[in-house]
């Protein structure tokens, strides 16, 4: 332990900030991914045409809806760690 | 009431007028990015973020009162120290937002209370050690921390919707932005209004108001939520450009991945103990997001004029805070704080007036980067105003 530097606060930091700053965007992404699949090959993803693209699907939204539940459910138990400790 | 009264009166009345400035300074770290891609439009954003900070706010008071207590020897604490103190961090702050630089609201404030406990008892009094852990390696090492996890974060969401269509995935991020960028207001109320609350608590137990070890009174914490959230309803519109258009261009991934790198970043700090500016962490995050991204643009001479300014609040508003002690102090009593409280408001209204010509408004924030703060009103000379 070190008094200039609070190592045991910035590895914890660190750790958190990955899982919370970078995961649960990326699992909104993969979210995002899930209900809007890529056109089919030779397909301009352009988005102007949606007619052309194929839709989620069952399985696709469902799977969607759990990242986005996970992303959320992440962000309150978050808030709520922090009011309980205060 | 007596002369006393009087200056807690002022002192009150000032640390309010800091958490305004603190407010609306620090509008931008909340919303620029998402006021720059359109997921919100300019005044419901600084809304929302006004009516978090407010409960933020409220949320915890666990940082109150540990951030003059833990870097300056406390009984060497007076009224005037505390006044002198806030004239040096809004008098900065005010600057930096005239010139349209994120700088930390809360360098601004330590360093001030520091010049004027300087002034006032001697360098001794400073306890330099926790000036050193508590605030500058922080500082150091925050915005590096936040740029690398917004970095990861934009690479792996660019990653992971690279096949899906342009429009949806806008779409989706922009949903996304609102969510994100709610959760910085509420960490920015979380963190920084409590350091004007523990400001306001020292001053009333420097006046004998309040025992020492005091938890700070309902009517403080009411008021400084209040504070701090109408002075970020008022809007930095200079910060919030020069954070959203000077920095980097952004797209909504980059958006919700930099928010996203600021809150986790401020929340985990805030809860493991860990001071640092939302200031640093947020526009670490978004320069970080623009090296994330392949073929991002970063405005590297708008970041180096950034942090030169970052290693300037802490002398700069101590040197201030400095001189408004010995100003105050040579008057001496209640006229001389007096006097130094109307040279401040004299000084706000100055800036105020100079920033409205030209102003920079709801209306045009988002007019493309000129390399100016405030956007330049005709389309023919665009590269040659200011480089």
């Amino acid at each position: 332990m070190n008094t200039w530097i609070n190592l045991n606060a910035l590895w914890k930091i660190v750790v958190v900030g990955l899982l919370a700053g970078a995961g649960l965007p990326a699992l909104f992404a993969v979210g995002l991914r899930l209900l809007s699949p890529p056109a089919p090959a030779g397909g301009v993803a352009t988005g102007e045409v949606a007619a052309d693209r194929p839709s989620a699907g069952p399985v696709g939204y469902a799977l969607a809806g759990l990242c986005f539940a996970v992303v959320l459910a992440a962000i309150g138990w978050g808030i709520s760690v922090i009011v309980n400790h205060s | 009431m007596t002369g006393n009264d009087v200056v807690l009166a002022l002192v009150v009345v000032t640390a309010l007028g800091f958490d305004f400035t603190n407010g609306f300074h620090d509008t931008g770290n909340a919303m620029a990015t998402s006021i720059v891609t359109g997921a919100l439009p300019p005044r419901v954003a600084v809304g929302l973020s006004a009516v978090l900070n407010l409960v933020g706010a409220f949320l915890s008071t666990a940082v109150a009162a540990t951030i003059a207590s833990g870097l300056v020897n406390s009984q060497e604490v007076t009224l005037t120290v505390v006044f002198a103190g806030l004239i040096g961090s809004i008098l900065w702050n005010l600057a930096t937002w005239f010139l349209g630089i994120p700088s930390s609201s809360s360098h601004a404030l330590i360093g001030g209370v520091v010049g004027a406990t300087m002034a006032a008892a001697g360098s001794s009094a400073v306890k330099w050690q926790g000036l050193v852990s508590k605030v500058i390696v922080p500082a150091a090492l925050s915005p590096f921390i936040a740029g690398a996890i917004a970095a990861l974060g934009t690479y792996l969401v660019y990653r992971l919707t690279h096949d899906v269509a342009e429009r949806p995935r806008a779409h989706g991020f922009r949903i996304g932005q609102v969510g994100s960028a709610s959760m910085v207001s509420l960490a920015h109320g979380t963190n920084d209004a409590q350091k004007t609350m523990g400001v306001i608590t020292l001053a009333l137990i420097a006046n004998g108001t309040l025992h020492s070890g005091a938890k700070s009174p309902t009517w403080v914490i009411a008021s400084c939520a209040t504070a701090i959230a109408l002075g970020t309803y008022i809007g930095g519109w200079r910060v919030i450009r020069a954070l959203g258009k000077g920095l980097v261009e952004i797209e909504s991934p980059q958006g919700m991945a930099s928010e996203s790198a600021s809150a986790a970043v401020i929340l985990s700090s805030t809860d493991f103990g860990y001071s640092l500016s939302t200031t640093h962490v947020a526009t670490g995050s978004i320069l970080g997001s623009g090296m994330g991204k392949k073929g991002g643009v970063v405005r590297w001479h708008v970041a180096r004029r950034m942090v030169a300014a970052w290693l300037l609040t802490l002398p700069a508003s101590a040197v201030v805070g400095a001189l408004a002690y010995w100003a105050a102090n040579g008057i001496g009593g209640t006229a001389g704080v007096v006097v130094i409280f109307v040279v401040l408001v004299l000084a706000s209204i100055a800036f105020f007036v100079v920033s409205r010509h030209p102003a920079v408004t709801p209306e045009n924030v988002n007019a493309a980067w000129t390399g100016s703060v405030a956007p330049v009103p005709a389309p023919k000379d665009t590269d040659e105003v200011r480089s």
